[in-house]
């Protein structure tokens, strides 16, 4: 059923009129883990948009929980079957441990990456798996479909690590994909073990 | 009643499920006010509907000048704001003469404390056109089996004329649902100023 006043459409067959103002930020996709090795969002499958419809795309990370003590990454697909483009990118963090340990803010170069293909770490080692303790943040991709331009991202996450003392940890990863090949995939995966339960979400800026 | 167009839900309880994914809660202005509180429940305010939330902070002005602007949250709907916490505290500054800095902010940040976080690092400055704006994003803060994650990253115009941005981030180490969060000037009052909370559908 449809849905016209005063001779315009505002929505049919289940959506709502492209006309229709709706906002700046359009959810596009919801995925939720369940002992799940990977969570991907593939441009053209499951309803996922991830082209040049938006100029920005940003994913929220909540409550990741891993199966085993493991790191958070990303990677990103540039026309093949794997999330293998090439990436530069920085990678900083603030963390501070409950027995008021750490409050150290420093860059850490074992987690940045120069032209590399693997995935970028976006928790900076390895989270613990308490049943309380979640990965929760932003991952900003700035105009994916590009064919001219590098894609640009960057990631503000937060997490908890394994140690003496759990370590509340704020990482900063930010990056190019040194391609000028579209971008039209995104995967979030633990670098080993599974993402035992939590949520993505994707949203489009207009 | 609901509306349902080709099997999809487009209207139903009050509520449409199509359409913009960030949603006007509430707005509070700022009048010489010794605290701002959003509490589940109460004035529109619901903590249960989405999984994250943002506040915005617009030209938030301090009544005094060496007050920090800062937050606690609740468990019981705003009878105590006292959860622990665990947070980092970050910050650049740069100041009109010149000298600009980074690095942590060892006394700003919280290790399992139950008192207010600092969500600037030094004095805001009330000179009527000093202020501070930024967003605070809360993470799901109604699950019970997860502590409450939380980033602000705000910038402010400090009394000795920097400007500095924070970045603040942390949990709320419990597992019970945070149900009421309240803003507050260390030292005197927020004298004007917005805050806006936005659910992220």
């Amino acid at each position: 059923m449809g849905v016209i006043s005063n001779g315009t459409t505002l929505l049919d067959a289940g959506a709502l009129d492209s006309g229709i103002a709706t906002g700046a930020m359009t959810l596009i996709k919801t995925l939720t883990a369940s002992s799940s090795g990977t969570l991907s969002f593939v441009h053209g499958a499951s309803s996922v948009v991830l082209d040049g419809t938006y100029k920005e795309y940003v994913f929220k990370i909540i409550n990741i929980h891993p199966s085993e003590s493991a790191s958070f990454t990303v990677g990103f697909r540039d026309g093949s079957t794997a999330y293998d483009a090439t990436k530069t990118t920085t990678y900083f963090r603030a963390y501070h441990q409950e027995n008021a340990g750490g409050a150290v803010l420093a860059y850490d170069t074992g987690f940045d990456l120069a032209q590399s293909t693997a995935f970028q770490d976006m928790t900076g080692d390895s989270v613990i798996t308490d049943n309380d303790s979640g990965i929760s943040g932003i991952l900003h991709l700035y105009d994916p479909s590009s064919t001219t331009f590098v894609k640009h991202f960057r990631t503000d996450i937060n997490s908890i690590k394994a140690g003496s003392s759990p370590e509340m940890k704020n990482s900063y990863s930010a990056g190019y994909c040194n391609v000028t090949a579209a971008i039209d995939a995104v995967q979030f995966k633990m670098d080993s073990g599974n993402m035992d339960s939590g949520t993505i979400k994707m949203y489009g800026i207009k | 009643m609901g509306l349902i167009s080709n099997g999809t839900t487009i209207f139903d309880a009050g509520a449409m499920s199509l359409g913009g994914g960030m949603s006007f809660m509430k707005k509070l202005t700022a009048s010489s006010s010794a605290t701002l509180s959003f509490v589940s429940g109460s004035g529109g305010v619901d903590f249960t509907s989405h999984k994250e939330y943002v506040f915005t902070f617009n030209n938030i002005h301090p009544s005094a000048n060496d007050g920090l602007f800062q937050m606690n949250v609740s468990i019981d709907s705003g009878s105590n704001y006292n959860v622990a916490k665990t947070t980092t505290h970050f910050r650049a500054y740069h100041f009109e003469s010149g000298d600009s800095g980074l690095g942590y902010q060892a006394g700003d940040d919280l290790a399992q404390g139950t008192g207010v976080q600092v969500l600037i690092n030094s004095e805001m400055g009330n000179d009527n056109d000093q202020n501070c704006g930024g967003t605070l994003h809360l993470f799901n803060p109604s699950s019970t089996t997860f502590v409450k994650h939380f980033i602000s990253n705000i910038n402010y115009t400090t009394a000795n004329d920097t400007s500095t941005q924070c970045f603040v981030a942390g949990y709320a180490n419990t597992t019970s649902a945070v149900d009421a969060i309240q803003f507050s000037m260390s030292s005197g009052n927020i004298d004007a100023g917005v805050i806006c909370l936005y659910g992220i559908n």
